[in-house]
């Protein structure tokens, strides 16, 4: 039997990004759609930056993750338009990298405050950082650097 | 429809542009001034990597020989490499480095806004992902321009140093030639010469700001883009970055 699209969508956000494991592939906004072609189950997934090496292990990842499912005909296309953009993160994803310590992205590109204690004194250490979705930043107050999730 | 071979070509061209300075400023890997600006090379480097997989990829494609963008990149020879001159200029100091950069940031940005318009919707696609990294190339190497060109006497002078010796490199990046025509007449991108204004705007507001003077003349050193003649610099690189499917043909892992 076929499972509906809406359960695969649940167990794909249980499947966490490999560099940012808080939040799940979903949550990051890479899957932009999941659908039956006859007994194929094709997920289509939008890389972040062009470049990011996560982008194959993260493939990789959710036909892991479906095949333990018990789905063996997944075809993962990459897509890249429209390009992947900071305002796909969902809600629950922002809170996370939060509570994780990474600030989430801002339009006005900066963080809004340190996500260790809160405080809106931060300055821009480097416009990147450890994975190429982040830059570096310190929080002025506490004087803790973090990380933060730029906005593309 | 344009010809295969001058969309082919127009696609090598973007492609072997980000591909040579994605590898030069990958060079600069663990070997840069402080960290922060290491982790910052190595991130461009590998934006311009990944669209160039982009760029070869749909190359590739249109080429429909059965050859994969890997193939492109790592099995043509230095006379089919299609870059301007400028982006295979070795990297010497950070100064230069991050000059060069800043020259090509300038004209990438400029040309993938125009990209995004193509008639090609393959290329509009391509040119819409890569434009949001691009700029944000620029905006961090014209802010370290400045930084540096307006910075202390040492980093000053050798700021200058770096605009006088690759500012002849400038002009190739607005050389038309056929292939342009024929991509211009398509509407698919637009010709070389119609970028110079708005490029050479972004450039000259950015050194006056770091206080840089541009050189006198307009010698112009050509020969990339068309491949009729590379710098001698082009071959070194791509022995080291070519190495191991030149030494172990057809490698994979």
């Amino acid at each position: 039997m076929r499972p509906d699209v809406p359960q695969i969508w649940d167990w794909l956000d249980a499947v966490p990004d490999p560099e940012i494991p808080v939040i799940s592939v979903v949550d990051l906004g890479i899957v932009r759609s999941v659908q039956w072609d006859g007994d194929t189950l094709e997920v289509a997934v939008t890389p972040t930056y062009s470049g990011c090496p996560a982008t194959s292990i993260i493939s990789i990842d959710i036909e892991t993750a479906l095949r333990d499912r018990g789905l063996n005909d997944v075809r993962i296309k990459t897509q890249i338009a429209p390009a992947w953009t900071t305002d796909w993160l969902s809600e629950k994803g922002r809170s996370k990298l939060e509570e994780y310590g990474i600030a989430p992205p801002q339009a006005a590109g900066g963080p809004e405050r340190c996500p260790h204690c809160s405080a809106t004194h931060v300055e821009k250490i480097s416009q990147f950082g450890s994975t190429p979705c982040k830059a570096q930043w310190r929080c002025k107050s506490c004087l803790e650097p973090f990380d933060y999730f730029k906005c593309i | 429809m344009a010809q295969t071979a001058d969309l082919f070509e127009f696609l090598c061209r973007m492609g072997d542009n980000t591909l040579v300075l994605g590898h030069r400023v990958s060079e600069w890997c663990g070997h840069a001034p402080v960290l922060e600006e290491d982790i910052a090379l190595a991130n461009t480097a590998l934006d311009l990597i990944g669209q160039t997989q982009m760029w070869l990829g749909l190359a590739a494609e249109v080429e429909g020989q059965g050859r994969s963008a890997d193939d492109l990149a790592m099995l043509r020879d230095a006379w089919n490499f299609h870059n301007v001159l400028l982006v295979e200029q070795p990297n010497r100091d950070f100064g230069v480095t991050i000059l060069r950069q800043f020259l090509f940031d300038a004209w990438h940005v400029e040309m993938l806004q125009r990209l995004i318009t193509s008639s090609d919707q393959r290329i509009a696609e391509v040119a819409a992902k890569s434009v949001k990294e691009a700029t944000y190339h620029l905006e961090r190497s014209s802010t370290t321009v400045i930084a540096l060109g307006d910075g202390t006497g040492e980093s000053h002078n050798r700021m200058q140093d770096a605009l006088n010796l690759l500012w002849p490199y400038v002009g190739e990046l607005f050389a038309d030639d056929a292939v342009d025509t024929a991509m211009s007449e398509e509407g698919i991108a637009p010709k070389s010469s119609d970028l110079r204004d708005a490029v050479m705007a972004r450039i000259t507001d950015v050194l006056a700001e770091a206080t840089l003077q541009v050189p006198d003349g307009d010698f112009t050193h050509k020969g990339g883009k068309t491949g009729f003649q590379h710098t001698e610099h082009l071959g070194h690189m791509l022995v080291a970055m070519q190495n191991l499917q030149r030494s172990y043909p057809g490698a994979t892992w």
